[in-house]
């Protein structure tokens, strides 16, 4: 719990992490991680640790996990070969298709196994904080098809950037708070959520949806989101006889980059590389790149990379996607950082539109804003090594940027 | 005496007059960086033990007015670093024991290095960090351990009754015993349930008990002090300093008779 990293023994961090040692006992991963939480939330995270311990690993629980997971989320999703791109880009492109996953992105494995758990567990009502409003709706959906009242919080920023979820989410039956305080957007809205939470801790059940904040969160959607590289190792191997050289997702709190990185860790030929949302430019400020700019400190409950400024204020975002526009990172990207197993690149606002047009005039795929930065980064990867295969995390589906899209890329076309 | 040692003492000096002691939040450099000081000295001559509130982006334990008082704060230009350096010009200094709020964020970004030191050197006699549950402290209390600052612990109605006994243990100066599940400043009834909550805390603890969250009046007051030798104002009075009233003032309505 330090405001440096000096002095870590990083051969050893990575040993741990080849021997599947993290979170610890104490909801580690390496130095990163924990569980910074107001009093009130430490009985309801010891119960929902308690809970996770008996069912994520329960045969039953699993059963019904995986049975709606097929017959409701529509899985395994598809490994596409992206023909166009690869000739392109010279190399061997293969995209693994969360965006046709139900409710358009990856955050749906996650919502229906938290909402399976608190249903388990016996809450009376489930809370949830959305950024681009992908989570929102996968919780939305999940509590619909489970029955229990679903309240999602949501900047003001974002209800305005990512306006046809938030209808979606209420068609879906949930209540949307909008956030009007802080900065307006997705970390107001985890801090809104968490209020929520504090005021009644018992009979609420927080899902979170990234794998930020307390243990067991980061574990919890690690675990649920990990099914995304358990499929694509699986079908990259039978679609090419291989693993691919290199598996590449976005990271904005860094759940689906989890979910696709997590099950190739221990796969030491396969490269593993992060793209954060490079906004404008490298300034604070200007950027939601935690993992490259930023500093260790405690923000929402963990021990993670920051983007704070020298007195550990955190420090307003930018990023032209409302799903990676977030000042922290996940516990266990700091650590694969720190590791060296995973490298982190920034793409920039422009970079990830401009992927995002080559990518639909290429492939007739609108990928989400969030997903193109995975492409941007992918394409510059590609460049400098031709020949390569290159599996891409696409995360979601694009339909819900329009509004941002008409501003921007269609902006003078239409 | 050790530096935390005061807060208790204050705590039970105020508790020996048949009044439970009154514990002060303020947030540091509100209304201003300016008039600060003077109300410092002015709560600090009505109050007890004064809490300042060390101001934060993400105060997620706190409501709408030090949500609102911190962000005040923080466009005002107020750091941990400033609070300490006002602290320490104090000449004479505030005549109540002082802590510190913050969350944990500012305080690592601080160093936990230097801030025991500093902390003390100006006159800071322990911290509350409403971020920073028990099994995650190990190190601050470690830090403070040698200069002899308190690490207050908190306590809620949904604390299960082993980790009661454990946490008013660890506790030093006193122990915060939160009203309520819930935020800070939300005006709070205090049913039954609440004062025997209260009574629950007090059988535990070897040190004084202070009730907080929501506190507001001083029926609330005359209702909780039986049961506990103090209680935290803080919401309220930042909502008076806010009003341009006379926190003094304010503070003094609170005690009976």
């Amino acid at each position: 719990m330090r405001a440096d990293l000096k002095g870590l023994d990083t051969a050893a961090l990575m040993a741990n992490v080849m021997n599947d040692m993290y979170p610890d006992e104490h909801g580690r991963f390496g130095p990163f991680g924990g569980r910074y939480v107001p009093e009130t939330l430490v009985p309801a995270l010891d119960r929902l640790e308690a809970g996770v311990k008996r069912y994520l690993r329960d045969p039953d629980f699993l059963k019904e996990f995986h049975a709606e997971l097929s017959s409701w989320v529509g899985r395994p999703t598809a490994l596409t070969h992206a023909r166009e791109l690869s000739r392109r880009w010279g190399a061997d492109i293969w995209l693994k298709r969360e965006d046709l996953a139900h409710t358009g992105a990856h955050k749906i494995n996650n919502s229906i196994g938290q909402v399976l758990l608190a249903k388990r567990l016996g809450a009376k009502r489930v809370i949830a904080e959305t950024g681009a409003g992908q989570h929102g709706v996968a919780s939305a959906a999940a509590c619909a098809r489970v029955g229990l009242p679903c309240i999602v919080y949501m900047g003001a920023v974002d209800m305005e950037r990512q306006a046809p979820n938030v209808g979606r989410m209420k068609l879906l039956g949930a209540t949307v708070m909008p956030v009007t305080s802080g900065d307006k957007t997705l970390r107001a809205a985890v801090d809104e959520a968490l209020r929520d939470w504090v005021s009644d801790p018992n009979g609420t059940y927080y899902c979170l949806g990234s794998a930020i904040g307390p243990h067991p969160y980061p574990y919890i959607v690690r675990e649920l989101q990990s099914v995304i590289g358990r499929e694509a190792r699986e079908q990259m191997l039978k679609a090419t006889g291989a693993l691919p050289d290199i598996a590449i997702a976005c990271v904005g709190g860094g759940s689906n980059a989890i979910g696709l990185f997590h099950p190739f860790v221990k796969d030491r030929s396969v490269q593993l590389l992060g793209l954060e949302a490079g906004g404008l430019g490298t300034g604070l400020g200007q950027n939601a790149a935690s993992l490259a700019y930023g500093k260790p400190g405690v923000l929402q409950g963990c021990y993670s990379l920051l983007l704070q400024d020298d007195d550990g204020q955190i420090q307003e975002t930018h990023s032209v996607s409302a799903g990676l526009d977030y000042p922290g990172v996940g516990p266990e990207h700091a650590l694969l950082q720190t590791i060296g197993r995973v490298r982190y690149e920034a793409a920039t606002d422009e970079e990830a539109l401009d992927a995002l047009a080559e990518v639909c005039a290429a492939e007739g795929i609108l990928p989400a804003i969030e997903s193109s930065h995975a492409f941007a980064g992918a394409k510059r990867w590609a460049r400098q090594n031709p020949g390569k295969r290159v599996l891409i995390g696409l995360s979601g589906r694009g339909d819900k940027d329009m509004p941002t899209l008409q501003r921007t890329l269609l902006k003078g076309v239409l | 005496m050790k530096p935390r040692d005061t807060i208790s003492a204050a705590i039970q000096v105020a508790r020996a007059k048949g009044q439970p002691a009154i514990v002060a939040f303020m947030t540091g450099g509100f209304p201003d960086r300016t008039s600060f000081a003077k109300h410092l000295h002015a709560v600090a001559d009505a109050a007890d033990v004064v809490e300042i509130g060390v101001p934060f982006t993400d105060p997620m334990a706190d409501g709408t007015t030090i949500q609102r008082s911190s962000r005040a704060a923080l466009a005002a230009g107020t750091t941990l670093k400033w609070i300490l350096a006002e602290l320490a010009a104090q000449s004479p200094k505030p005549k109540a024991p002082i802590l510190l709020m913050s969350y944990l964020n500012p305080l690592l970004a601080f160093g936990l290095d230097e801030l025991p030191q500093a902390a003390a050197k100006a006159g800071v006699s322990g911290f509350i960090i409403p971020d920073l549950p028990f099994e995650e402290s190990a190190d601050m209390r470690a830090a403070l351990e040698p200069v002899g600052l308190a690490l207050v612990q908190l306590v809620t109605p949904v604390t299960p009754p082993e980790r009661l006994a454990m946490l008013c243990k660890a506790s030093q100066g006193f122990v915060y015993a939160v009203t309520m599940t819930g935020t800070t400043g939300k005006n709070v009834a205090v049913p039954e349930e609440v004062v025997e909550y209260m009574q629950r805390v007090k059988a535990v603890s070897p040190i004084p008990v202070c009730a907080g969250f929501g506190i507001r009046s001083r029926e609330q007051v005359e209702r909780m002090g039986p049961a506990v030798d103090g209680v935290v104002v803080g919401s309220a009075l930042v909502e008076v300093l806010e009003r341009g009233e006379d926190p003094a003032a304010f503070l003094r309505g609170l005690k009976s008779g």
